[in-house]
């Protein structure tokens, strides 16, 4: 179990240089997310068009992990249509618990966050903004 | 009298190695290791003589409850007090500050009284306090602390009024490793009346604590940070405080009759310890308190007050690291806290591991602090009576790897 499986470089690259930081101007829904355990806070905004994901952003503090998660989360479903983000969350979730991806769902670069599963107490930091990210998306269909 | 250099061999977890290399085990403030003699003691207790304790009147049962009884009486002479009866056993210090709020403070605290503690405590001395507050409309303040961690008493007779029923405050903070000066404090706070408890988790275990020179009321302890197993702490109180004081927990044990609808209390200190206690632990805590008595603890102070400056000197050299807490190793307990630019104390505590180094990473449940200076969580190297200096040069050389890792170098 070494190091290299969990400090990939794409995710050393996102944590040193995150995407899509900051907050969508207007957006539909912001939504909060914490880990209590760790203090580790971050905020996922978005908007969406036409049932498309417009505009998607985040901001907050945390690991390396929960940091390069988030980053490459709003690149993957920024300008996909909802219903495609939604199967990615849900592709994420089930390869970060150690499920088969559904219906093979490519999950390109995240596929470097894989080694997260070998840290258990890691899990969550890279889930954070992915769980933040449904529960806004939930947010909006409801409203 | 130093500790001798053989003292690693008396703790059987430290020999093992992780990931190939030994293990650094500075994680002590959180826990500490368990020399041979204390599991000894607890494998002897189980396969000797488990017994519940005064109730039994055959062989092992008495002597359950004598070495049960002997253990109150170690602690007791451990932290200086005025008879074994002022020592009440619960399974924490968290216990015991619940313990102090519910049976003292629901009694004596009322609407529009104050509770005064610390920007600096753990939460366990922060929550326990304000369940009593909101429940009996009581008002919490809170002494500041400066820009090295320590309290700031300049306005402490503002803070403290005629409303003020209990002073509470850490002794030994477990981030900055500050050492409070409890006595001042407690002096000051009993010209308004008010009762003085003490968090005394991180300085029993570290320091030689006289709890009748202090002049302090109530001094809580766990046994954990003190080489005894999980699972038994306490608390020291003066005798009329334990008196005046309704029970905690109802049950057996400590009731003195009952009947279907009341019941009257057993005498001091056993109307606080309801139902079957955590015996062979207990018995274990003596064994360690033993076992620090024969250290001295001046020498375990003075030995790490010595990696405490050594520590802080290797630390400075590692560019981009804060350091919280006093600058030097002075009224300064042994645990470091820091925070490093660009990198968060769990990457930090991530690549540590790789090196077997083990240290904490996060709140450490001071999430006031953290937030008043304005991070979220920090990293914290703890020492103890057999930390080595090889380790914190371990400890330094893995640090600068975290910063060529994260290319913050």
């Amino acid at each position: 179990m070494s190091l290299d499986t969990l400090y990939r470089e794409v995710i050393l690259d996102h944590y040193s240089h995150p995407r899509n930081r900051g907050v969508v101007e207007p957006a539909d829904v912001v939504r909060d997310g914490a880990n209590p355990l760790c203090g580790d806070e971050i905020r996922v905004s978005l908007r969406v068009r036409d049932g498309v994901v417009e505009d998607v952003r985040f901001e907050g503090k945390g690991c390396s992990i929960s940091q390069a998660s988030a980053s490459m989360m709003t690149e993957r479903v920024k300008g996909r249509p909802v219903e495609d983000a939604r199967r990615t969350i849900a592709a994420f979730k089930g390869m970060m618990h150690g499920e088969q991806a559904p219906g093979g769902d490519d999950l390109g670069d995240l596929e470097a966050l894989q080694g997260v599963r070998k840290f258990p107490v890691r899990v969550k930091c890279a889930t954070l903004s992915w769980i933040t990210l449904e529960l806004a998306l939930d947010e909006l269909g409801t409203a | 009298m130093a500790i001798p250099a053989t003292i690693r061999d008396d703790f059987p977890i430290l020999k093992q190695r992780v990931h190939g290399r030994p293990l650094v085990y500075l994680d002590s403030a959180n826990t500490s290791q368990k020399p041979r003699v204390v599991i000894d003691a607890l494998v002897r207790y189980y396969e000797e003589y488990n017994a519940n304790i005064h109730r039994g009147v055959y062989a092992i049962a008495e002597r359950a409850t004598a070495e049960y009884e002997a253990a109150r009486a170690k602690v007791a002479r451990f932290l200086g007090a005025a008879e074994p009866a002022e020592i009440v056993f619960t399974r924490n210090i968290t216990e015991a500050l619940n313990l102090v709020a519910h049976s003292w403070g629901r009694r004596h605290v009322g609407p529009g009284d104050e509770i005064l503690t610390t920007e600096m405590e753990h939460h366990s001395d922060l929550v326990p306090w304000q369940f009593l507050a909101q429940e009996r409309g009581a008002r919490l303040r809170h002494i500041p602390f400066d820009d090295e961690g320590r309290l700031v008493l300049g306005d402490l007779d503002r803070l403290l009024t005629a409303r003020t029923k209990i002073v509470s405050l850490v002794h030994v903070s477990n981030t900055f490793g500050t050492v409070n000066p409890v006595a001042e404090i407690a002096r000051r706070a009993h010209a308004y009346g008010a009762v003085v408890v003490v968090d005394g988790a991180q300085s029993a275990p570290h320091r030689p604590v006289d709890v009748q020179a202090l002049g302090v009321d109530v001094f809580g302890f766990t046994g954990h940070k003190m080489l005894a197993p999980m699972g038994v702490g306490g608390l020291w109180a003066r005798r009329a405080l334990l008196e005046e004081m309704e029970p905690f927990l109802g049950g057996g044990e400590m009731i003195s009759d009952v009947w279907l609808d009341h019941a009257t209390w057993n005498e001091v200190p056993w109307k606080f310890e309801a139902g079957t206690q955590n015996v062979g632990d207990t018995i274990a805590l003596g064994v360690a308190v033993e076992y620090l008595e024969a250290l001295g603890m001046d020498a375990v102070a003075a030995h790490e007050q010595e990696l405490t400056a050594y520590a802080l000197e290797q630390l400075r050299d590692v560019p981009g690291l804060r350091i919280l807490g006093p600058a030097g190793a002075a009224d300064r307990g042994g645990v470091i806290s820091f925070a490093m630019d660009g990198v968060h104390p769990h990457d930090i505590a991530q690549v540590l591991d790789e090196d077997g180094v083990c240290v904490r990473a996060g709140h450490h449940c001071t999430k006031p602090l953290h937030r008043r200076l304005g991070i979220g969580s920090s990293v914290r190297a703890s020492f103890y009576v057999y930390t080595t200096r090889e380790e914190i040069d371990v400890l330094a050389r893995s640090l600068l790897k975290v910063r060529s890792l994260f290319r913050v170098a």
